[in-house]
């Protein structure tokens, strides 16, 4: 099996669709700093250089009126125990233009393994961008994921993340988004992860609404058992007339796991308005005993929240 | 032959506030036993000792399911006897679809899951399942349609012993209607209800009815005499004097 062959299988066992032969959608395979697989559509431009060694720059742009129909499919990983990537990445959804992107990112074998992703993203006028990024680390906890982004959402413009690790180890993550979003721009950050053992999930977050009209949603849901640590900060700012924003956090420990939320609002005029919750606990026993009286044994109760939780 | 539920002198406390003071009834397959009584008097903590939630763990007394002795049963091996509890305010779930929501009682029981069995459930409880069964028992749902989809999941558990800890509240008439109804379809299917309830008009559908007042049942007998409580809301006792019981409207 060629190295493609294996990413494609990795990827697939992580619960990827199988789209790489379809001519319609658009593709991205990276492992470590090689390329294995690109392609693009109309409308859509897809670029990776490697720049040094274990460094992969990529550019995706979408030109302005463009509404890519189907998901671009990228996916990036590490399949030896060690390794390192890292991708600088650049996204340019110009005006008016539509693209989602599914990014899967797998590291199936991973003891000691470095994935680092610079991102800048600009969604100009009207654009709209839809990135969901599902990951698979595995179960040695062997991974460390540094993330790093820059948004900037013009007037009109979306922005959409979804970022989840339901299965297997989740090792260390490391996240700094930052957006700005100016007038009737929206963003939405969503994080569903669940960590065991020694995870380490270290979020932050934070969206300044600028604009008059512009929304913005940051909202993790987080499951912990074991010895798993989590820290969520969340910063969500407001400073124009109709800026309406809402952060939630919600995590859900067992054992000796240990969660922290930290969530920062800041309203600068007094017709933008900045909502936020907060829910570190345990399984809520009510919950939790209403199934029990169902027939459900404790452990099968609390998964049936938890996995409700996260896929919420 | 020995009764479906037994309760004997059942005493409980939570630190150091006595809330049942030895509690007493019985109740048969297929019967339907109300229980009615002033906000506070102990009627839901009856129903949590009943079911063996946390900390609802009585220190005098026995309860019977069958003939055999529960007290030291936990909830899951209560509720696999064949006990379940709907609880006055039924818990919302988050993520959870009303298909999952109603498939684990199913599951729980070793039997198979069909959309047909779920679609029937929800239409015994005037739910539309094409509407609601990908929705999430969650806070969108309304207070009388979380009650309903509560009845639909015990249909499908099928249980001996239902306790239902005011179903009639905070649903409106067509909900209130049709939990009735549910109620009468228990009790044909052979189940025992304890009916916890606020409300004269479902005393009706009773066959033995209680007065519990500050954790006692200070009387028993059949629901239209019980039903003068509803008059004054409150049945004259021999604690009339010292009494500090609200009386409420
Ligand atoms: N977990 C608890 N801890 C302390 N007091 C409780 C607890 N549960 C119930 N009580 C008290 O017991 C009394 C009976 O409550 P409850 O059973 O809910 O009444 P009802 O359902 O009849 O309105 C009330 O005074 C209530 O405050
Ligand atoms: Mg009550």
């Amino acid at each position: 099996m060629n190295d493609y062959e294996m990413m494609i299988n990795a990827y697939k066992d992580a619960g990827g669709d199988d789209i790489f032969a379809d001519s319609e959608v658009a593709h991205l395979v990276l492992e470590r700093d090689k390329i294995l697989g690109m392609h693009a559509v109309e409308g859509l431009e897809v670029e990776a250089d490697k720049i040094s060694e274990d460094t992969v720059k990529v550019k995706v742009l979408v030109k302005a009126g463009y509404q890519i129909k189907n998901p671009v499919h990228m996916c990036f990983g590490v399949l030896p125990k060690e390794g390192r990537q890292k991708i600088d990445m650049n996204v340019e959804v110009q005006k008016n233009a539509k693209v989602e992107v599914v990014a899967d990112c797998v590291f199936p074998n991973a003891v000691k393994v470095e994935h680092i992703m610079d991102a800048v993203i600009n969604i100009d006028d009207g654009g709209n961008y839809i990135y969901k990024e599902h990951h698979f680390h595995g179960d040695n906890g062997g991974v460390e994921v540094i993330a790093k982004s820059d948004i900037n959402v013009e007037a009109n413009g979306k922005l959409v993340t979804k970022f989840d690790l339901l299965e297997g180890r989740v090792g260390k993550i490391d996240f700094d988004y930052k957006a700005n979003i100016a007038e009737h721009g929206t963003v939405e950050m969503l994080a569903r992860i669940s960590g065991q053992k020694n995870d380490l999930i270290k979020i932050r977050e934070a969206a300044h609404l600028n604009g008059e009209s512009a929304r913005g949603i940051l909202d993790s849901k987080i499951a912990l058992k074991d010895q798993a640590e989590a820290e969520i900060y969340n910063e969500l700012t407001a400073d124009a007339a109709e800026a309406m924003g809402h952060v939630d956090c919600t995590e859900i420990i067992k054992d000796q796991a240990i969660a922290r939320a930290i969530p920062i609002v800041d309203v600068r005029h007094p017709e933008a308005k900045v909502t936020h919750e907060a829910a570190i606990g345990s399984v809520d026993s009510t919950q939790l005993q209403t199934l029990m009286s169902r027939g459900l044994d404790e452990e099968e109760a609390s998964d049936v929240i938890i996995q409700g939780l996260l896929n919420d | 032959m020995s009764k479906l539920l037994e309760v004997k002198n059942l005493h409980l406390k939570i630190e150091d506030t006595e809330i049942l003071k030895g509690i007493e009834f019985s109740l048969e397959k297929g019967e339907v036993f109300a229980l009615i009584g002033p906000n506070g008097c102990g009627k839901s903590t009856l129903a949590y000792t009943l079911m063996g939630i946390n900390k609802y763990h009585p220190q005098k007394g026995e309860m019977y399911f069958k003939g055999e002795k529960i007290n030291d049963l936990k909830i899951t091996e209560r509720a696999k006897k064949g006990i379940t509890l709907a609880w006055q305010e039924p818990a919302r779930y988050q993520g959870v679809t009303v298909r999952e929501f109603l498939a684990l009682g199913l599951k729980s029981k070793g039997e198979e899951v069909t959309e047909e069995k779920l679609r029937d459930a929800l239409n015994k409880v005037a739910i539309n399942p094409y509407q609601y069964l990908n929705r999430f028992v969650d806070k969108s749902l309304s207070g009388g349609e979380r009650k309903r989809i509560e009845l639909a999941s015990l249909i499908l558990m099928h249980p001996e012993l239902i306790i239902l800890d005011e179903p009639d509240s905070g649903v409106d008439v067509v909900a209130l209607n049709n939990i009735a109804e549910m109620i009468n379809y228990f009790k044909e299917s052979g189940s025992g209800i304890l009916l916890i309830t606020h409300s004269e008009e479902m005393l009706k559908y009773a066959d033995q009815a209680a007065l519990v007042c500050e954790g006692e049942i200070i009387r028993q007998g059949n629901p239209a005499d019980i039903s003068e409580y509803f008059k004054s809301f409150c049945y004259p006792c021999a604690k009339e004097e010292e009494c500090e019981t609200e009386v409420a409207s």
